[in-house]
């Protein structure tokens, strides 16, 4: 032995699967469920996802991602699952799962489309449906961090009934001088002053961007694949750089 | 650990053998990426192949669309759990690139380099042998553009974040250097036979 000793490999973040249990289920929208889970998980960054693992009677085994909405180190951890009527893992979060249920969570997982209060802004995030979600755990740290920099959220829903986090949004803009929350609606009239009802272009944000008076530091948009297409061009032009731009697209998968 | 209530949905028998370890079969094409579509010009378009930072070989699409070209089909599995059967593939193979460029592998590693400088790293022996190609059509149709087109590079034995969208250049490197997902949390090389999701997946 030389007396020297060498310094351990760089270590990866250990991503072991965890027993996570179900303390409740809420209606969130029509389509949406919040699942609030207890897990003995590192606190991660605002963004990052977790992949459930449900295994039927017979060892078959499903995983899915879902982004957690709950701010970093919050416990209970909030998950929200759209229904996909030809789902195979959502319908088990919509109509089977009750509180006391045991899964499997790994996580949280992710280090691209995450903000962490030291980042700054100003901070544009913009949600479909619910795309909203890994964009409410930012408000929600930004939030708790009391990071002084203006944020806007813009949130697309078909309906203002469908808007996930609409209520909570609403007080917390009351309270939160640095934050304007935007709702756009597609198939439904607006409910507040500055609310749109279309699908977001370059034109709306255009304005929208105008009307806020900052230029975004750091964008996060996420939602359908479409639904981000729509936006990332929108605000390509308006020149917004790409590289401020980072993206979360959910697929078609249930 | 099974979880109470949980059937699941199984993949018919025929299919069942074709897919991966934790994967599901879609109909969908989901995307992924980490921020905009770039928006890529063909009058400007170059692919290079290089070794390190020396260039071995570049072509201008016209002159990549002259190279022979393959058509490849077979399924294709994503990080995030889906798969995709029966997709068809054509393009210009790693071995085809090489060859019209003079060269053998220079090194055992490389980092395929995008447009919207998105990075991944392959081992070169996972490019070579007809494994890999440079993709300009999918299913008989130019590439669109939310799916890496003009051309993205496909290696379908291996999680699809190795097939890099927008893919502008191959390097030869002589270590393995890590790519951008690599660098955040992902497994250095991928197989989906394996569940080579995350950095300490073995």
């Amino acid at each position: 032995m030389s007396g020297v000793t060498p310094s351990p490999p760089s270590m990866p973040a250990a991503s072991p699967w965890h027993d996570a249990v179900v303390e409740r289920v809420a209606v969130l929208t029509p389509r949406i469920v919040s699942v609030f889970l207890r897990a003995p998980l590192a606190p991660g960054l605002a963004g990052q996802h977790l992949v459930v693992r449900l295994t039927a009677p017979d060892g078959y085994a499903a995983q899915r991602s879902y982004s957690v909405a709950s701010a970093p180190g919050v416990m209970p951890i909030e998950l929200i699952v759209e229904k996909l009527e030809d789902g195979e893992v959502s319908p088990f979060f919509h109509e089977v799962v009750a509180p006391g249920d045991h899964l499997e969570v790994r996580g949280p997982l992710g280090g691209h489309f995450v903000w962490r209060p030291a980042d700054g802004g100003p901070l544009l995030l913009v949600g479909g449906g619910s795309g909203v979600a890994p964009l409410m755990a930012m408000v929600r740290d930004w939030h708790a961090s009391g990071a002084g920099v203006p944020l806007l959220l813009v949130v697309s829903a078909r309906t203002w009934a469908e808007l996930a986090f609409r209520d909570e949004l609403v007080a917390l803009q009351a309270r939160a001088p640095l934050l304007r929350f935007v709702a756009v609606t597609t198939r439904d009239a607006a409910h507040r002053p500055g609310d749109l009802v279309q699908r977001l272009d370059s034109t709306a944000l255009q304005r929208l961007l105008a009307a806020w008076g900052h230029v975004p530091a750091h964008v996060f948009v996420c939602g359908a694949n479409r639904f981000v297409e729509a936006v990332t061009t929108g605000l390509l032009d308006a020149a917004v750089p790409a590289e401020r731009i980072r993206t979360e697209r959910y697929g078609g998968a249930g | 650990m099974a979880t109470r209530g949980f059937t699941g949905r199984r993949p018919s028998a025929a299919f069942a053998s074709r897919l991966p370890p934790g994967q599901f079969e879609t109909d969908d094409f989901p995307v992924l990426s980490k921020g905009p579509t770039p928006r890529v010009d063909l009058a400007t378009w170059r692919f290079t192949l290089s070794d390190g930072p020396r260039p071995l070989a570049s072509w201008s699409w016209t002159e990549f669309e002259a190279l022979p070209h393959t058509v490849w089909q077979g399924d294709i599995h994503c990080v995030t759990t889906w798969s995709k059967f029966d997709t068809t593939w054509e393009g210009v193979t790693i071995d085809e690139l090489l060859a019209a460029a003079g060269v053998s592998a220079p090194s055992a590693y490389t980092l395929a380099i995008s447009h919207d400088d998105y990075d991944t790293n392959v081992p070169a022996a996972d490019l070579l042998d007809g494994r890999a190609m440079v993709a300009t059509r999918f299913n008989g149709a130019p590439l669109a553009a939310e799916h890496g087109g003009p051309a993205r590079l496909l290696v379908p034995h291996l999680y699809f974040w190795k097939s890099a969208k927008w893919i502008k250049g191959l390097r030869f490197t002589a270590r393995d250097e890590a790519g951008f997902w690599e660098l955040r949390g992902y497994h250095l090389r991928g197989d989906p036979w394996k569940q080579q999701r995350y950095s300490d997946d073995p």
